[in-house]
């Protein structure tokens, strides 16, 4: 087992088998970019939770993934985002949801863990953290306005060979990007972020910005799931791989394993985990899970199928 | 307590609850504990569903002004009641939450009907709103919430520069309150959670608690039921509801011995309380607040009220 430093990123699971050839080059190439951010951070001894939060930004940032600028559409044409992030050490942590303005949610997440003491789950209608992320000047959309592909929305499932959460996997839109990352000190840190579900109902809340569900980072591991939320939320996922390795003392990959496996009930999705000896994993059981990971050993790794 | 058979709990928040609270105030919220009980236990008696018993003793709370749930509940910094709430159904783990209601009368009618109604589990806010009225829910003017001792304990907290941490201090020994949460099994062992809250005094606009979040202040499986009250920031980060059945599965430990380990070393000391139910008909109130307002009964005849520790009351 090693020790050092160690990094995972994904875009979303449940994944096209159709996706064209470009769209497939274009996300790895954008998911490597992230992690040789992620690892230059890394070797400048940026912090595991600093680490999590830059990488998710610069996915939040890029259009190709769903959060952030490209989020998913609600029922109604408009983007309401979410994200969490946990710092393992003390498991501070900070989530928001309902984002519609706000340029990179996952920082208005972190603004919640370093600004008051206690894990502040916030909605835009926080009129004293809004006022902080416009002087920071962070605002940069209003995905409340409706934009174009409101005849893509509602669609009706026309007996899909592959569904995701109820969609056809060539219209649904892989829920999530995340970062997980232990740093050269053995902190954990997890962050995620997303559009949500696409065609949601307004004021969906989903697994992403849920402590225990979607993101979870202790002083054992850091993790980050995607994929069908309400199935993540049902078996508390991300909480269930730490849980694991600390009552049962399973190695992470086989807690990854685990809740992959017995976790899911029928559901669909993935996740990234890192552990504090430098170990790093991920597990899905859907139809492809775009994901990166990097080892401080030099291993390095980019992929959306099996 | 024996392990076969129905059985029930409550709570109407964990904190601390001083002594030197009035005797007449600590009638009446026994009385209002004893209250809700016995309309869970008739229910059970009468086979009710798991769901529907936690559901209905955990609205006579909420319409109760006196404690920290729907009529009564916690104002935010805004002066207004906003409410949140979560159900689970350990059989299916199944469930249901809402948050940011101002207008709900019963948040946890509403949560179960996103439960039931809806493909997703958690609506928030606006759309939860919006939810409500497409599904004819009972609704009322943001005035039906808010109570004097609410207006007054807010006016005090805003006052001080200290904005008051959930449910976990309190003002001038009015016995104030943080959450009602009901979980029961009934005899075939299918388990239920419930949990329900205004959140805390002078709490930021849209700042969610810990009790609407499945894992953290409410849980079920096919082991235990769960509901959490305390600090929402320890409850968060100890996921403490689904704590209880990971060690109960994890590590073997009974519903009881779980409690005690997570209320003992997950969380700091004075923050939290539960609840818990297991699938043999076990009960366990924990907490490590000076009080928590709460009761349970089982099948075979044992009932407890109480407020502070180690009190025993019929």
């Amino acid at each position: 087992m090693g020790s050092g430093w160690a990094i995972a990123v994904h875009g979303g699971a449940g994944v096209d088998p159709n996706l064209p050839k470009e769209r497939q080059e274009e996300a790895k190439q954008l998911l490597t970019r992230c992690l040789n951010l992620g690892i230059s951070a890394l070797r400048s001894s940026v912090s595991a939770i600093d680490v999590v939060e830059l990488v998710v930004r610069e996915l939040e940032s890029d259009p190709l993934f769903n959060s952030g600028r490209g989020s998913a559409l609600t029922a109604k044409g408009t983007v309401e985002m979410e994200a969490s992030i946990m710092d393992g050490p003390e498991r501070r942590c900070g989530a928001v949801s309902g984002i519609t303005t706000v340029k990179n949610p996952i920082s208005l997440a972190r603004l919640g863990v370093e600004m008051v003491d206690n894990d502040y789950f916030i909605t835009e209608d926080n009129v004293g953290m809004l006022k902080l992320a416009k002087e920071a000047n962070s605002i940069l959309f209003d995905y409340r306005i409706p934009i174009g592909g409101l005849e893509s929305c509602s669609s009706v499932v026309e007996n899909p060979l592959l569904q995701m959460n109820g969609l056809p996997i060539s219209v649904y839109a892989p829920e999530t990007v995340g970062c997980v990352v232990v740093d050269s000190q053995g902190r954990c840190a997890a962050a995620t972020s997303t559009g949500g579900l696409m065609n949601k109902m307004t004021g969906r809340i989903g697994d992403s910005p849920l402590i225990g569900a979607g993101t979870y980072a202790c002083d054992l591991c850091g993790v980050s799931c995607t994929g069908e939320g309400e199935a993540i939320i049902r078996g508390t996922l991300a909480r269930d791989v730490a849980a694991l390795m600390e009552y049962k003392g399973l190695g992470l990959q086989e807690a990854v394993d685990y809740v992959i496996g017995k976790r899911l009930d029928g559901g669909k999705a993935g996740l990234i985990a890192v552990s504090n000896r430098g170990e790093v994993a991920c597990g899905f059981n859907s139809v492809g899970m775009f994901r990166g990971c990097a080892t401080e050993d030099g291993f390095m790794e980019v992929g959306i199928w099996e | 307590m024996t392990s076969t058979g129905w059985a029930i709990a409550l709570h109407g928040g964990a904190g601390d609850i001083p002594r030197s609270m009035p005797p007449e105030r600590r009638q009446l919220l026994e009385a209002a504990l004893r209250h809700s009980l016995q309309i869970g236990v008739n229910a059970l008696k009468a086979n009710q569903s798991t769901l529907d018993v936690v559901e209905l003793v955990v609205r006579t709370l909420e319409d109760n002004p006196n404690f920290n749930a729907g009529k009564g509940s916690d104002l935010a910094s805004n002066g207004s009641a906003e409410m949140e709430a979560c159900i689970m159904d350990g059989n299916t783990m199944k469930c249901g939450a809402v948050s940011g209601l101002t207008t709900v009368k019963n948040p946890i009618s509403l949560s179960r009907l996103v439960m039931d109604k809806t493909p997703h589990i958690y609506l928030g806010f606006n759309g939860a709103e919006a939810f409500a009225r497409e599904q004819g829910v009972e609704t009322v003017d943001q005035s039906y919430f808010v109570t004097q001792e609410n207006i007054d304990k807010l006016k005090q907290a805003q006052a001080s520069t200290q904005e008051v941490k959930a449910e976990a201090l309190l003002s001038s020994g009015n016995g104030t309150t943080g959450t009602v949460g009901c979980v029961a099994v009934d005899s075939y062992g299918n388990l239920a959670a419930a949990t329900s809250t205004g959140g805390c005094t002078n709490k930021m606009v849209g700042r969610i608690s810990a009790s609407p979040l499945v894992g953290a202040g409410t849980y079920a499986n096919n082991l235990c039921a769960v509901s959490a009250t305390g600090n929402g920031e320890a409850i968060m980060r100890a996921t403490v509801a689904r704590e209880v059945g990971a060690v109960m599965e994890y590590k073997g430990l009974s519903v009881k011995e779980a409690a005690e380990y997570v209320i003992g070393e997950r969380v700091p000391n004075l923050t939290t309380g539960l609840i818990a139910v297991s699938a043999t008909g076990q009960v366990t109130m924990t907490f490590n607040t000076t009080g928590m307002f709460r009761a349970c009964a089982t099948q075979d005849g044992y009932t407890q009220v109480g407020i502070w520790p180690n009190e025993l009351s019929d």
